[in-house]
């Protein structure tokens, strides 16, 4: 396609491969113009990129977002306080807790309100395992994608140890809502403990396997060692965090900076690597890994110390009315809850069912809160209006800022690289589009 | 019957003399006594973004107190610190040298513009938009938020590329979701949205959309247009 005004026009829709080929054999260049995605394999979700190529090099990269975008920020405006876990927990769905705790925080912080100390537990617990499963499913697929399947394979299989656990803990695989203004919806189980022990045990036996596997395999080294770099100036002009900062050799873990959580009580170090490249990213989720299930270990032990201590703030002005227990079906309201509400008390039916439609009211003003997710710095910006709703929520997803530097790490190399820069930043499309 | 809530403490009498950004609500259904019905027709005031008076606390006097030595022409008198955070208004004309400054100067020295979004308030008549800016220092270890307002009808700012190139997404996002034009921005286009798309969703006054749903004979309203106890 020629326009005499600006030259040659080069489309990214694709079309039949004879076509397209007999173009570029007329046009006499090595310029071709590939769209990746949005329904690659390799792209994380609907990531789409628009890749310009001279042969096998890429001159031009441009990533195209927003096929996941589903209003979660514009819909909260229209629900309690009390629903937003359910809404933000969608967000980035590798790492579900860590959105719920993010927006959860800074409720708390409107609200001036002090979750009760095993509640923190229970967030670091359930903070801590999803990292290691988000961390899994990064090295997995990241593995996947430039051959090395048996990441993946395995890699889900510890995976599903830890979402088993969550199962046990909240009723749900993924898109908890488990972590709620005020603490958490629920203690852990009677038998809760002993399966901790057996995820933590389980882990302790597995975790090592992927640095056996790939730490000094030549083909995976040579699949990530020098591609896809950022170092430490290019990170501070893309504001990178988590691990893309610290491969670059910066020790900076908003979990040691700005604690929160009560993360200045356990015991663990901030992994960096030195190598600015994928591989010292894969490096660093390896042993942040390892660091987290050290973390899991320090809470299982408080965890045994705290028993039977509230999950939830004492005011009933904020603590979420029902108490769960499991049921015939798996899931449900206690019997004695039931019974105090429709039966006992016609003060408790009143403050429950005030509770539940109408929700609690948040002073005005506006908070931003970050915690450390396991892509980077994940924040969230609050704005109360003063009423049982958030004026206004904004999520700041670290896949969101770390894409606009996958240019930087892919102009100049090959195709297959842009596979491992993309795996290496580890976006997930929900929490990007949101 | 609720207690009454802290937000109703932060009111504003009307007789301690009308605040600039004073708002007024009113809903069916308030805090507070009044007829068992709930239908007290209450009427709410206060003010958004009250000024905070010095001392400021924290790292925030060295932070301000810095920046106005460094600016001695620009007004950054509007100051608000809550919930330990810094918000500086800034007036938009002057966004650039605020940031330039923020980032270069080796006591301020934030690296990292983290977040860059949007807020609408249509009761605000000539700021109905704000720009919020979250700066990180990395070396000191702080965080500043900053503010710009813009009104509805000249949504202008400038662009913050220049001096903080990864807010390039980010004010792509703020120009989709709430058409706040960033003047000088490489290539302010939609992000989250398709291309051809009219309006901006996250404005108050764009409708959030849904449809009744119908189970066993009772309809659900879609969300916004549920009751609302706000």
């Amino acid at each position: 396609m020629t326009d005499e005004s600006v030259g040659t026009v080069y489309v990214a829709q694709g079309g039949d491969w004879d076509d397209i080929a007999r173009a570029q054999a007329d046009r006499g260049d090595e310029t071709i113009v590939i769209n990746m995605g949005p329904q690659h394999p390799s792209t994380h979700g609907v990531l789409r990129l628009i890749l310009e190529m001279d042969g096998e090099t890429v001159t031009s990269l441009r990533p195209g977002i927003g096929f996941l975008h589903t209003g979660i920020e514009k819909n909260m405006e229209y629900r309690t306080y009390s629903q937003g876990p359910t809404f933000v927990t969608r967000m980035d769905y590798v790492a579900p807790i860590f959105n719920e705790v993010v927006y959860c925080l800074a409720v708390e912080k409107l609200l001036d309100l002090e979750v009760p100390e095993r509640a923190n537990i229970l967030r670091v617990l359930c903070m801590e395992l999803n990292r290691i499963s988000s961390h899994l499913v990064a090295v997995g697929t990241g593995g996947m994608e430039i051959g090395a399947l048996t990441m993946m394979t395995i890699g889900f299989r510890e995976r599903e140890m830890i979402l088993d656990f969550f199962e046990a803990l909240c009723g749900t695989r993924m898109n908890h809502a488990y972590i709620r203004p005020g603490g958490v919806a629920i203690d852990l189980p009677d038998d809760g403990l002993p399966r901790l022990k057996g995820v933590i045990d389980w882990l302790h036996k597995h975790l090592w396997e992927y640095g056996a596997f790939c730490n000094e395999n030549p083909i995976f080294k040579g699949r990530m060692q020098g591609v896809a770099t950022l170092d430490l100036t290019q990170c501070m002009v893309y504001g990178a965090s988590g691990p893309v900062l610290r491969a670059a050799g910066y020790p900076w873990d908003l979990r040691k900076s700005q604690p929160y959580c009560g993360y200045e009580t356990y015991d663990f170090d901030v992994i960096t690597w030195d190598t600015n490249d994928a591989y010292g990213r894969f490096r660093i989720r390896l042993a942040e890994m390892e660091e987290s299930l050290k973390i899991v270990e320090q809470c299982y032990d408080r965890l045994a110390a705290t028993t039977g201590q509230p999950v939830m703030v004492e005011d009933p002005k904020y603590a979420w009315p029902a108490q769960l227990t499991v049921g015939p079906d798996g899931q449900g309201n206690s019997n004695e809850k039931i019974k105090h509400i429709m039966a006992e008390s016609m003060e408790a039916l009143i403050h429950h069912f005030k509770t539940v439609t109408e929700g609690f009211r948040v002073p005005a003003g506006q908070a931003y809160v970050a915690i450390e997710s396991p892509k980077g710095e994940l924040g969230c910006h609050l704005v109360s209006d003063g009423g049982t709703r958030p004026y206004r929520v904004h999520v700041r997803d670290p896949g969101f800022n770390h894409l606009q530097a996958a240019p930087a790490m892919c102009e100049g190399a090959m195709i297959s690289d842009v596979v491992v820069a993309v795996a290496s930043l580890d976006p997930v499309l929900g929490g990007v589009d949101r | 019957m609720t207690e009454p809530t802290a937000a109703d403490l932060a009111e504003v009498s009307s007789a301690a003399g009308a605040p600039a950004r004073e708002v007024t609500r009113q809903g069916m259904w308030g805090p507070g006594p009044g007829d068992t019905s709930g239908y007290n027709g209450i009427v709410r005031r206060f003010e958004r973004f009250a000024p905070t008076d010095r001392p400021y606390g924290s790292y925030f006097d060295e932070v301000v107190d810095r920046l106005i030595g460094l600016l001695p022409g620009v007004d950054l008198g509007h100051v608000v610190v809550a919930h330990n955070e810094l918000t500086i208004f800034v007036p938009r004309a002057d966004l650039l040298d605020v940031l330039t400054a923020c980032r270069d100067d080796a006591l301020l020295r934030f690296e990292v513009c983290v977040s860059v979004s949007g807020v609408h308030f249509p009761d605000m008549p000539g700021e109905e938009l704000h720009v919020v800016y979250h700066l990180l220092s990395i070396t000191h270890n702080r965080r500043v938020r900053l503010q710009v307002t813009c009104a509805d009808a000249d949504p202008h700012v400038p662009s913050s590329v220049s001096v903080y190139p990864m807010t390039d997404w980010h004010e792509r996002e703020t120009y989709d979701m709430f058409g706040v034009i960033f003047d000088g921005h490489p290539a302010l286009t939609r992000i989250l949205m398709p291309d051809d798309w009219d309006g901006f969703p996250q404005r108050k006054d764009y409708p959030l959309g849904g449809v009744p749903v119908e189970y066993k004979g009772a309809v659900v309203p879609p969300p916004d247009q549920r009751r609302s106890y706000s």
